[in-house]
């Protein structure tokens, strides 16, 4: 995205794996992944929300905060609760504009000593960037750059997780510990991006792959690439940064209100603050909505959505197959009175006119664990 | 009958005047699963070298081009419930569309399987 088309690609340290297990690569956000393995995109999204599956995510940006200000100094760049974050416990946010535009979104996590920030791969310098001039020096900023990362993703995957490391079994959804993998030590976070409960991984380089080859001897674990991650995220109505969410886009206008408290709403302190409470208490002109095509033609990015005239309202962001749907479903922008579930609108997909429906997010319901207190 | 290839992938099937087309089995392979095929109308008369149609992978939606002119007779309306026909039969059950062909000399333009197979080979 905006890495220039030459520069070359980074491998992963799961490079060799990906290439052995027959993974078909793609360049994305200046790495080589996987799109994905000979099974094809259904198959590894349908494994997904039956089993589990194992992506390789290296190219998401780990970064680890210190210093005794980092929380406070964190908290005017983020509209998200850094400081009421328990010790072990992960927090989504994003990073926010002056205008309150969207620079990037990511999960936080509190390591009692230190914040781990997990942030999108295309977005790592830029976010960089804008933490080094707005942090201050009381603030350590590491790039672990040469991290890999890895997501376990599916019903199976708990189990599939304690058979190696039995302590997963218990940590609730958006928490996170230091864990072993066969001797071998792994940063397991319990969340994901594909709707349903999971685990992200992160090891060392050099241990990527046994750990990787370990998950994978698991008769219910199979390789899955980009391809199914982006038809599991969109179908769980989970934004993809560049798309759904951009520099021109605010958390509310993107339906992103549930992760900003009352208290930090009102009390502001963030860059953008102004603008999301103004948009909070008094409504957006647009918003994110989910739009199911009442055709079997997926509506790619870049679709015009149509009102009922026939003049274009909003675009469609995200789109694609959703494979758990059975059809194609679709993320856009579309005027706030036009956003109710059940709208009736129309897509311009290339040359034909298909009528779509305002459907409530997520397509598919999340299954993440929350054990009731 | 004769089969030829397009450098888009096309494959085209004659018999007498009418060829059937579609794509083929690389092409498939390239596209991955197929989730919608929009077929020309019937009646529509084609160039070669325009566009047919249009085949949505999962991934990404793709043009089909005419291999040939002539007028469209016949489309394959099982792609619509079954559009995974083209990955299962690609150069079978998995057609596009049946075309009468204006100008059999444009065969000629056309590659045969070993010229196409050394095509693939080199996009490889």
């Amino acid at each position: 995205m905006s890495e220039p088309a030459d520069a070359p690609l980074i491998a992963t340290p799961l490079d060799a794996l990906h290439r052995e297990l027959g993974a078909r690569m793609v360049p994305f956000a200046g790495h080589s992944l996987p799109v994905q393995y000979p099974a094809g995109i259904i198959a590894e999204h349908n494994h997904t929300r039956e089993k589990a599956s194992l992506f390789d995510v290296s190219h998401m940006g780990q970064v680890v905060l210190t210093g005794a200000d980092a929380v406070q100094r964190l908290e005017r760049l983020v509209p998200g609760n850094v400081a009421g974050l328990a010790e072990g416990r992960i927090r989504y946010t994003m990073l926010t504009r002056p205008d309150g535009g969207i620079i990037d979104d990511l999960m936080v996590g509190n390591g009692g000593d230190h914040l781990r920030l997990v942030v999108n791969g295309a977005r790592a310098q830029v976010d960089l960037a804008h933490l080094q001039a707005e942090l201050g020096d009381g603030v350590g900023i590491d790039y672990r750059k040469e991290r890999a990362l890895m997501a376990l993703q599916g019903p199976a995957a708990a189990a599939v997780l304690a058979s190696l490391a039995p302590e997963a079994a218990g940590m609730v959804f958006m928490s996170f510990k230091d864990l072993e993998i066969n001797g071998i030590p792994v940063g397991v976070s319990r969340c994901g991006y594909t709707g349903e409960d999971g685990f992200e991984i992160s090891t060392a380089p050099d241990d990527a792959e046994a750990v990787a080859r370990a998950l994978l001897a698991h008769g219910d674990v199979e390789p899955a690439g980009l391809g199914s991650r982006d038809s599991l995220r969109l179908e769980a109505g989970l934004c993809l940064y560049g798309q759904d969410i951009t520099e021109e886009t605010t958390p509310i206008e993107a339906g992103l209100r549930w992760t900003i408290t009352k208290a930090r709403l009102a009390e502001g302190g963030f860059l953008g603050a102004d603008v999301i409470r103004d948009q909070a208490e008094n409504g957006a002109a647009r918003k994110l909505v989910g739009l199911t095509p009442e055709s079997r033609q997926p509506a790619r990015p870049g679709t015009q959505i149509l009102d009922a005239d026939g003049s274009e309202i909003g675009t469609v962001t995200s789109g694609g197959f959703g494979a758990s749907v059975g059809g194609p479903v679709a993320l856009g922008y579309v005027p706030t009175d036009l956003s109710e579930p059940g709208t009736q609108l129309t897509l311009q997909i290339r040359k034909s006119q298909v009528p779509a429906q305002v459907t409530a997010l997520p397509f598919v319901a999340h299954r993440y664990f929350k054990p009731s207190a | 009958m004769t089969t030829k290839y397009s450098e888009d992938h096309e494959w085209i099937t004659v018999d007498g005047d009418i060829g059937t087309v579609g794509i083929t089995d690389f092409a498939q392979q390239q596209l991955g699963d197929v989730v919608f095929v929009e077929l020309p109308e019937v009646g529509a008369t084609l160039d070669a070298g325009d566009e047919a149609g249009v085949v949505e992978s999962v991934k990404a939606a793709s043009e089909i081009y005419s291999p040939v002119t002539g007028e469209v007779t016949e489309t394959n309306g099982d792609l619509e419930d079954k559009p995974d026909t083209v990955n299962t039969d690609a150069e079978g059950d998995g057609w596009f569309f049946k075309i009468k062909l204006s100008d059999s000399a444009e065969l000629d333009d056309l590659m045969d399987a070993a010229a196409y197979k050394e095509f693939c080979a080199e996009q490889g």
